[in-house]
């Protein structure tokens, strides 16, 4: 099974990109559930939606407390102690924003992790160019097939064009064909670093 | 058709097969998408039925029960406060025999106010005379309700739908709709046993002084025994049908051998599931029994699916403060006069999150079971309330105090 966790304010998406994620997997004959953590709903108050896939069905109901992958919808909530709670090292991060870790104030917390797992992506920016919007959640499942393949782009692109229409999917699908092309360009920048870093110290 | 959509919507298109006449309902969390899809389908005219929007659920229930005596196919849905405010006319509609389906999208019930899932509400109206389905999954939730309308018809019975508010509702899961015409082939049309003729008057809801309320109730009590035999079939048909099993009276899951038998009802016992199946891989023999059917409660399947368990854990998703355990009272009378031991377990109450973790610690432990057990239970917050209750007469509410214990100062909205 693997399980995401997403993490956003009310009005930014959050329950709908874990849907999104959801109908991506069903699309490619897989089980999946998504759902929001049952808050009030308020525009701009902290916000996580789950999903989980998996090839058999899923009989759990509660909470997705050691996910195998963080989904950060807005930055601004990276202080929260809890939000990285129960990933595991071997675990996939992906942030919306335009800076690095280091810059996040999380260079020491990346350390421990799987260089080529954490990696930001503009997803709000790429939004306000392909939607006009600045809601990243596409912008960051498209990024998020890249960086795990836990889904495909495909499959990410017909559950968009599933949920919405005409300029709203068509925005929302070449922003997420975006993030997908950024994410996959920088993860293998990073993986071919990792190589040449092996190499010097072999030699 | 495999879809993969959230519980509301998938109820909403369950109903709409079913070809309600007369639907109507009043907004409260977490039933609110449900009534809202059907609403959208009054109004894009795939579904011809009457939607009325009404001023409150006490209201949407005498709509409801107007509607069916006067021959229509009627449903509403609510959850909570909303279900209590509308309770007397709950009772209303089991007395009068009307055979409307609601669905109870469950949610605690206040003070303090708490939005989130339990079974309270459903509880609490236990004994008004309604059957209650509760659903594990939304694909249950979905067929539980094309096979309430035949069950509720085929009676004269209301029948309230239980499903978990938000677990449910808000999740997405993939559900295998079906197609109008097999509904149409499982849900014969709607006979009513009494209606309001204007051309055949008739009273409805007469006076019964002591020469016959007696056996009014007595005749409830019948319809309810013959209920059990009405849902199993219901259950049995549709599973022919449809090609799936659902609802019916209980639901065993590797009971054969058990020592130890969880009983729960609605979507925890997906995650009971996953725990047994841990410590069964463990060497614990341990199984869980789903009840399906709560009312009628059905005493003879559980009697007979907990076979030889010599402990049966009660998992209950409400609280009598005054007694204990709901289901447990229930159990212990299906199970009288057999010796055995039953302990009571309070689990997510007001959306506290049931988790696999902790059902298998409690499990492996269940022999060091108490008869009553609180799940989870932070017993620091609860014993600093305590001295801070000794320490001072006027010691203030005590959920404000415990919220500001925990460094949560109570929700302040806008």
């Amino acid at each position: 099974m693997f399980q995401v966790r997403f993490h956003g304010r009310g009005g930014q998406g959050v329950v709908t990109a874990a849907e999104l994620l959801a109908s991506a997997a069903f699309s490619e004959g897989r089980h999946a559930q998504a759902f929001p953590s049952f808050g009030s709903e308020r525009m701009g108050a902290p916000v996580m939606s789950f999903c989980r896939i998996d090839d058999q069905p899923i009989r759990t109901h509660e909470p997705v407390t050691e996910p195998d992958a963080l989904i950060i919808q807005d930055p601004t909530l990276l202080h929260q102690a809890e939000l990285f709670a129960g990933l595991g090292r071997d675990g996939y991060m992906l942030v919306n924003s335009t800076k690095g870790f280091a810059e996040l104030g999380l260079g020491d917390f990346a350390k421990d992790f799987h260089q080529d797992r954490l990696l930001v992506v503009p997803a709000s920016s790429l939004a306000l160019t392909h939607l006009g919007r600045p809601l990243p959640g596409a912008a960051l499942l498209g990024g998020f097939a890249a960086l795990t393949w836990a889904v495909s782009l495909d499959s990410v692109l017909a559950a968009i064009n599933d949920k919405f229409s005409g300029p709203v999917a068509d925005g929302n699908a070449e922003a997420a064909r975006a993030a997908f092309g950024f994410v996959r360009d920088e993860r293998e920048a990073l993986i071919r670093e990792a190589q040449i870093r092996e190499e010097l110290s072999d030699a | 058709m495999l879809k993969q959509v959230e519980g509301s919507r998938a109820v909403a298109e369950a109903v709409a097969m079913c070809r309600p006449q007369v639907i109507c309902a009043y907004p409260i969390t977490p039933q609110t998408h449900i009534v809202e899809a059907l609403s959208a389908m009054v109004k894009d005219e795939t579904l011809d039925a009457e939607f009325l929007n009404v001023e409150s659920e006490f209201a949407a229930m005498s709509v409801a029960i107007g509607a069916s005596a006067a021959g229509a196919r009627a449903y509403t849905a609510t959850a909570s406060q909303g279900l209590l405010y509308m309770s007397e006319a709950v009772w209303n509609a089991a007395g009068l025999g009307l055979p409307i389906v609601m669905t109870v999208a469950n949610r605690a019930i206040g003070a303090p106010i708490n939005i989130w899932n339990d079974h309270s509400d459903a509880m609490s109206q236990r004994d008004a005379g309604w059957l209650q389905l509760y659903a594990e999954t939304n694909q249950e939730a979905l067929d539980l309700h094309i096979q309430a309308f035949r069950i509720a018809e085929e009676l004269s019975v209301p029948v309230m739908v239980c499903m978990d508010g938000f677990l449910l509702t808000h999740a997405s899961e993939r559900v295998d709709l079906p197609a109008p015409s097999q509904v149409d082939a499982f849900l014969p049309r709607y006979e009513p046993r009494q209606v309001l003729d204007p051309d055949e008057p008739v009273s409805i809801g007469a006076m019964v002084g002591p020469e016959a309320f007696t056996e009014v109730r007595y005749l409830a009590y019948a319809q309810m025994r013959q209920a059990l035999d009405v849902i199993g079939a219901a259950a049995a048909d549709f599973s022919t049908q449809f090609g799936r099993d659902s609802g019916g009276l209980v639901r065993p899951y590797r009971t054969g051998d058990a020592e130890i038998v969880v009983v729960a009802l609605g979507s925890v016992l997906g995650t009971v599931k996953d725990a047994v199946d841990e410590l069964r891989a463990d060497g614990t023999r341990v199984g869980v029994l789903g009840i399906n059917t709560y009312r009628p409660f059905p005493a003879d399947a559980v009697r007979e699916a907990l076979g030889g368990a010599r402990h049966v854990v009660v998992l209950e998703r409400a609280l009598a403060p005054g007694s204990g355990g709901i289901v447990t009272a229930d159990i212990r009378a299906a199970l009288d006069p057999q010796p055995r031991r039953i302990s009571t377990v309070i689990a997510g109450l007001g959306g506290r999150a049931v988790t696999r973790k902790s059902l298998r610690a409690l499990l492996a432990k269940a022999g060091e079971l108490e008869p009553l057990t609180f799940l989870d239970l932070d017993t620091g917050l609860v014993d600093r309330e305590l001295a801070r209750m000794r320490a001072a007469r006027r010691s203030g509410p005590s959920p404000e105090n415990m919220l500001r214990d925990l460094g949560i100062t109570a929700s302040r909205i806008g």
